[in-house]
């Protein structure tokens, strides 16, 4: 990974973390199973995206667009085949794959560490990704959407607190 | 990725990645009526190219076509030129042919309609040379048996009659000649009174006296008190009546247009005739309708009773004039020797 160690050496002072093996296909695979089986029991946990908050977590971690963009690629293609036939392939692939690039490049530039900054990011990101969905079914499906409602503003709140626990969670998953 | 700087291949494979996933969105979605939407994009994605590219290989073949391959057209514009305007030439005899066609089919249906009177067609071959009179020249004279005083005629109404007879050729004094003159009288009283012309396109019929009632728009018909044309054959229309003393002044438009006669009928007899006017020959037919029943039961009389000099078979000019079967009529008024005196009204 040449590029981390360019990023590393631009930016001195921003670490690029390591995890342990298998944690994060296997953080990937539960945030999927739990975004495919829990909402049939809790209907209300639908509003947490898991795969999202996975894809922010490694971007910023690994601070590689390359891995990031790849990973976020995977998790929505991989979230796309969970959703049924009415999701085609590509709908959440795309948008994860921009989050999973856009992560890894502020991750690389700035500290991701802070809850605070996690929160923020992680609104903004839940934000970005919806617009990347919507405009997805606008455009390419021809589908009607709404830009924004209330639901959506809850979910974003409810997916950064989420997503300040569930990042302190994963950071023990860290290579020391 | 070589030649590519290293920290712009992320943008590079996220470019990459995003349109690899929008193609497999677009290899999944089927649009109602669209299809693919695969196909959709790459048809609209085609289209402005295959526009431009037709627009542009029209214009440039317009182009060559209108500018530069123009070696032969200035010949074949020639030639077309030529071609157009024997085909003008064309197009304008045959119309002048098919006028003529309708013309003779005129004649024909007229003299199949009288096919008892015996009568031969005649064409037009000159007019008067001045004003002072209003003749025409025929191209049948006495060897065609044509005499003088002999009544002439179209379709339409009396022409005249012949004044002059040639070897070949026959001179017709036209009713519109101000020493011309014919037994006439109106159709709807049967009142008599000569018509003559007057030297201009109107007639004239002079003896009307102010008591007795005409109307304008009236038709005028033979009289047959002229010893040349047979009873009902259209004369004209009156067109204007002014109250005259003691007479009245009445004008008439002739049925047969005599500034525009091409092909005529000479009645080939100077027995008065009794004409078998028909629905079907046009015009005569509305004389014919209001004469009373009574005056058109005269006993026919056959061919037999026509002196033998007279009794001249019909003859024809052209095809519209062919030989028919007497079926009718010679009236049996003995022929008058001064039947010109009898056309004169004065």
């Amino acid at each position: 990974m040449n590029d981390a160690f360019d990023i590393r050496n631009m930016e001195s002072h921003i670490e690029v973390h390591k995890f342990r093996g298998g944690a994060i296909v296997g953080a990937t695979l539960l945030a999927l199973m739990f975004q495919a089986f829990v909402p049939v029991y809790f209907a209300k946990a639908a509003m947490i995206d898991l795969p999202l908050l996975i894809t922010i977590y490694f971007g910023l971690s690994r601070r590689n667009p390359s891995t990031g963009l790849l990973l976020g690629m995977v998790i929505g293609l991989l979230q796309d085949s969970l959703s049924g036939p009415t999701v085609p392939l590509g709908l959440y692939g795309i948008a994860k794959t921009v989050i999973g690039y856009l992560a890894s490049s502020i991750g690389a530039r700035l500290d991701t560490e802070h809850p605070a900054a996690r929160f923020a990011l992680t609104i903004i990101f839940f934000g970005l990704h919806q617009g990347i969905v919507l405009l997805t079914r606008r455009i390419l499906l021809a589908q009607s959407s709404v830009w924004f409602t209330m639901h959506l503003a809850a979910a974003a709140v409810v997916n950064a607190i989420v997503a300040v626990f569930l990042f302190a969670l994963l950071d023990h998953l860290r290579k020391s | 990725m070589p030649g590519i700087p290293s920290r712009h291949k992320s943008i590079f494979l996220l470019t990459g990645v995003v349109l690899l996933q929008v193609l497999l969105l677009a290899l999944q979605i089927k649009r109602d009526s669209e299809g693919r939407l695969i196909r959709v994009w790459t048809v609209g994605a085609f289209s402005p190219f295959e526009r431009a590219g037709n627009h542009g290989i029209g214009h440039l073949r317009e182009t060559w076509r209108h500018y530069f391959a123009l070696q032969n057209a200035s010949r074949e514009n020639e030639q077309l030129r030529h071609e157009n305007d024997e085909l003008k030439m064309q197009v304008n005899q045959l119309q002048s042919k098919a006028i003529e066609a309708d013309r003779l089919a005129l004649l024909l249906n007229f003299h199949k309609s009288h096919e008892n009177v015996p009568m031969l067609g005649a064409r037009v071959i000159a007019t008067s040379a001045g004003t002072a009179s209003a003749t025409i020249m025929l191209d049948r004279g006495s060897k065609d048996h044509i005499k003088k005083n002999m009544g002439v005629i179209t379709p339409e109404g009396v022409v005249g009659k012949v004044v002059e007879v040639y070897d070949s050729t026959s001179e017709v004094l036209l009713l519109t000649d101000k020493d011309s003159g014919v037994g006439a009288m109106l159709s709807s009283s049967r009142k008599q009174s000569p018509v003559g012309g007057a030297g201009e396109p109107l007639l004239v019929m002079k003896y009307v006296a102010n008591d007795d009632t005409v109307n304008i728009g009236e038709h005028v018909v033979t009289s047959g008190m002229d010893k040349i044309f047979p009873r009902d054959l259209p004369i004209g229309t009156i067109t204007d009546i002014k109250p005259g003393n003691p007479f009245k002044s009445i004008r008439i438009r002739p049925s047969a247009d005599l500034e525009r006669l091409e092909e005529v009928i000479v009645l080939l007899t100077l027995q008065p005739l009794q004409m078998n006017l028909e629905p079907e020959t046009g015009k005569p037919s509305a004389s014919v309708a209001t004469k009373p029943a009574g005056e058109t039961a005269k006993p026919s009389a056959s061919a037999a009773s026509k002196p033998a000099g007279e009794a001249v078979k019909s003859r024809t000019s052209g095809a519209a004039a062919k030989p028919a079967p007497a079926t009718v009529t010679a009236a049996p008024v003995p022929a008058s020797e001064n039947a010109a005196a009898a056309v004169k009204p004065e």
